[in-house]
């Protein structure tokens, strides 16, 4: 083999904003034909983003795509991505439920069709799971509806690497053995590795940093949208990977850790949840004006513990894993589906948690609303000239914060926040974040899921969650981004 | 076998045509003559154009949308066919072409600007019957001579409907279950954003789909004359409840691209023989809509009951 090898794709000063977000900021990548690329980064790293860019189906703001060496940035999309050889096989998955799996396989060739189109599909996918997955014991007949999770994504894989008349230089693997057993991960890397030694490429993200390690031949870290890191596999371990991910600069933190002590160690418990049954569970507890953490990569039971810790508090009894002293109120992460009413004023929107309390002869009571919405107003600083505007006229920073009045305004002395500062601006998340303290020194609690590691500096006690369990728990005072990226990632291979 | 036969998947897909085949044992049991070329031709000729305008609305919930409109759609062409069509025939037939370019044109503006289809199809329902009122201002017309010849035909032992039926489902059957492009075509209807991932157009399948329906919508209108011989703009304001209740009761769904051709022409035949059916059980006619109603009703608590036994 020639040391010099073929270049399969390179991306440079590759930028990407949503609005004010900047989700790419000058990014190069390049694969090399026969090289499996391993990318890495903490929640909003911008991985995805960057994957997206090169299957085309989000367009960068600037930058050169160019592969085997044709420069195409100009109108890239998927199609050019397709023809140029490269398949994506997306975190969400991208099969269509009601059609078959050989149907699946004819919705991204277009070549299979005329007479004969199912059977030619039909061998097509069949011959590629048996290659990758023997003993797969799926039919191309059956209806992907119908299969476990674990055999869709089994498809969706098969079907990226199938070949009919376009070429196949780089299949990109996003988080591709989330929803396979260890056995069938096992079978897929490798085949990766077979695949790479056919000259095909391929980009593996993963939050496995084993599977990384083990399986890919050059490591890219990414943060902040940025590529922090890129070596050979064998100069990574582990440790280096974590410290790489982290940032080196550490944020100020309101709280004193005399603080967080104190309150753990003396403050009257509010909240109790976990399983002391299941093994390897830390159970998580909160204080009366304790701010307690809720760390770890997304989607690893945050949200779930925070709303059993609610529908707990609204039935009214503690059970034998969920006790709850106290009546709770959530604020909302995702404010368009989950927080906000559309039609609403922004005062209606601020008080509605609290309308049980201004009733007077079976009806709410407008100068009582109008004086809570005022208050408030005032209080936390929203940014209207009139509250009885409706809500959608504010900023999101700014409905963000009427939906935290809704919560602090409320009769509530237990406060659940599902990553509310998702999409806010800084200034806005530095009132956030003193409001939050002020209204924990008299006395409320707050159990506070957030992605952001930065975030978890204004917290007395975190917990990390990893595969909705509790994982680790962090003191303010021992809180390190290493840390917590060590409990985020599973030890070991 | 008996494995195969009391699975979920088989029971669901023979659902429909159980049905059907029920209440049809049913009306013979009541009145033996049915049974008969002359029985069944009488039961079912109205099934034509039923059948049609609920292969119309099937290609508009295979792509998650729902066609309110079509009723009036199928009166409008009844109407332009028994007047522009019968006394200009070249004029007549570019009209129906416009009207289906027209249906095509709203699912292009329906994609395009996002709107609920609901909404556009309920506002262009009250545009259709408008249009229909100024062709034919009062009941009458005239089917042009040909349509009432080929609705008319006496086909030797197998009666019309039942042949026409049988084709129009085959056809469509073929077309989108079969065809390359249909899979794609109900791909867009299970996982949009898949489907243009793999670089399909969402705008053209969704005209192609509006377009297909209107068609069908026309064809309705047509056949529905031919046995007439004349229109009136209130003709087929039914329609629009009956397409979807015959697409829901041959095991279509409201969402997810799930359809079935040969199921919705079978679930049109089944609500055209339940006003026979309520005849013959001495039922007024005032009922029909409520009995159609609990057919309904009972059908898709099997189905409930089917798919509770797969989970």
């Amino acid at each position: 083999m020639s040391t010099e090898r073929k270049q399969t794709v390179r991306l440079e000063a590759v930028h990407k904003s949503f609005g004010a977000v900047k989700a790419l900021v000058n990014v190069d990548l390049k694969v090399d034909a026969g090289e499996c690329l391993g990318l890495v980064g903490h929640n909003g790293a911008g991985k995805s983003t960057l994957m997206n860019v090169l299957a085309g189906t989000i367009p960068s703001d600037q930058g050169i795509i160019s592969v085997q060496g044709k420069d195409l940035a100009a109108n890239y999309d998927v199609k050019k991505a397709h023809k140029n050889g490269i398949r994506c096989v997306f975190q969400e998955l991208s099969l269509c439920p009601n059609l078959t799996v050989a149907e699946n396989v004819r919705v991204v060739h277009k070549s299979l069709k005329g007479f004969g189109w199912k059977k030619r599909s039909r061998t097509l996918i069949k011959d590629k799971l048996d290659e990758i997955f023997p003993d797969h014991g799926i039919f191309t007949d059956d209806v992907v509806g119908d299969l476990s999770i674990g055999k869709r994504q089994m498809v969706e894989i098969a079907r990226a690497f199938t070949v009919t008349d376009d070429p196949l230089h780089l299949v990109i693997l996003d988080e591709p053995t989330s929803s396979l057993d260890s056995s069938t991960a096992q079978q897929l890397l490798d085949y990766v590795r077979k695949a790479v030694r056919n000259d095909q490429s391929c980009i593996l993200i993963s939050h496995l940093l084993g599977e990384i390690l083990n399986y890919s031949d050059r490591i890219l870290v990414m943060k902040d949208g940025e590529v922090v890191a890129e070596r050979p596999a064998a100069d990574f371990t582990r440790d280096v990977l974590v410290a790489d991910m982290g940032s080196k600069i550490e944020a100020e933190s309101t709280l004193s850790s005399e603080r967080s002590m104190k309150v753990r160690n003396t403050a009257e418990l509010m909240v109790r949840a976990g399983d002391k049954q299941q093994k390897d569970n830390i159970e998580l507890l909160a204080h009366k004006g304790e701010i307690v953490g809720l760390a770890g990569l997304a989607g690893n039971g945050q949200a779930q513990m925070l709303l059993q810790v609610y529908d707990t508090a609204m039935k009214g009894k503690s059970g034998e894993r969920v006790d709850v002293q106290g009546p709770v109120a959530l604020v909302a992460g995702d404010r368009q589906t989950d927080g906000i009413f559309h039609l609403w004023s922004i005062g209606r929107n601020v008080c509605v948690r609290s309308f049980r309390n201004m009733v007077k002869n079976f009806l709410i009571d407008p100068s009582l609303e109008q004086e809570m919405s005022e208050l408030w107003k005032n209080k936390i600083k929203i940014k209207t000239p009139d509250m009885n505007n409706n809500i959608l006229s504010l900023s999101g920073g700014n409905q963000q914060k009427a939906l935290f009045a809704r919560a602090l305004g409320s009769d509530a002395e237990i406060v659940l926040m599902d990553d509310p500062t998702r999409g806010v601006d800084i200034g806005t998340k530095y009132e956030v974040y003193d409001l939050i303290k002020n209204e924990s020194d008299n006395g409320r609690t707050f159990l506070w899921y957030t992605t952001e590691i930065d975030e978890l500096n204004n917290c007395d006690y975190v917990y990390i969650f990893r595969d909705g369990k509790i994982v680790a728990e962090i003191p303010h005072s021992e809180l390190t981004e290493e840390k917590v990226l060590q409990a985020s990632f599973e030890k070991g291979a | 076998m008996w494995g195969y036969l009391s699975s979920p998947k088989f029971l669901r897909s023979a659902l429909p045509a159980a049905s059907f085949l029920v209440l049809l044992a049913a009306i013979f049991y009541l009145q033996p003559r049915t049974m008969s070329y002359f029985g069944l031709n009488l039961m079912l000729q109205y099934a034509v154009p039923i059948a049609l305008a609920t292969i119309a609305q099937m290609h508009i919930l295979m792509v998650n949308d729902l066609d309110l409109s079509i009723g009036p759609f199928v009166g409008l062409t009844a109407c332009i066919g028994a007047t522009l069509l019968a006394t200009n025939p070249v004029l007549g037939i570019l009209a129906l072409a416009g009207c289906i370019a027209a249906y095509a044109g709203l699912g292009a503006l329906i994609y395009w600007r996002n709107l609920p289809s609901i909404v556009v199809t309920l506002g262009m329902s009250f545009v259709w019957l408008g249009i229909a009122v100024m062709v034919l201002p009062t009941p009458g017309g005239k089917a042009p001579v040909l349509i009432k010849a080929i609705m008319g035909f006496k086909f030797p032992f197998i009666p019309l409907p039942i042949i026409l039926a049988t084709v129009l489902a085959l056809i469509v059957h073929v077309g989108l279950m079969h065809s390359s492009y249909g899979a794609v075509l109900r791909g867009t209807g299970g996982n949009p954003k898949a489907v243009a991932r793999a670089g399909w157009s969402i705008l053209k399948s969704k005209m192609m789909m509006y377009g297909t329906a209107g068609f069908f919508g026309v064809l309705a209108g047509l056949s529905l004359i031919g046995l007439t011989s004349a229109a009136d703009a209130h003709i087929a304001d039914r329609y629009t409840l009956y397409s979807i209740a015959g697409v829901i009761l041959g095991g279509g769904e409201f969402v997810g691209g799930r359809v079935s051709a040969i199921g919705a022409v079978l679930g049109a035949l089944t609500l055209t023989l339940t006003g026979s059916f309520l005849i013959f059980m001495k039922i007024s006619p005032d009922w029909q809509i409520g009995a159609q109603g609990a057919i309904l009703i009972i059908v898709l608590a099997l189905r409930a009951l089917i798919n509770r036994k797969e989970a």
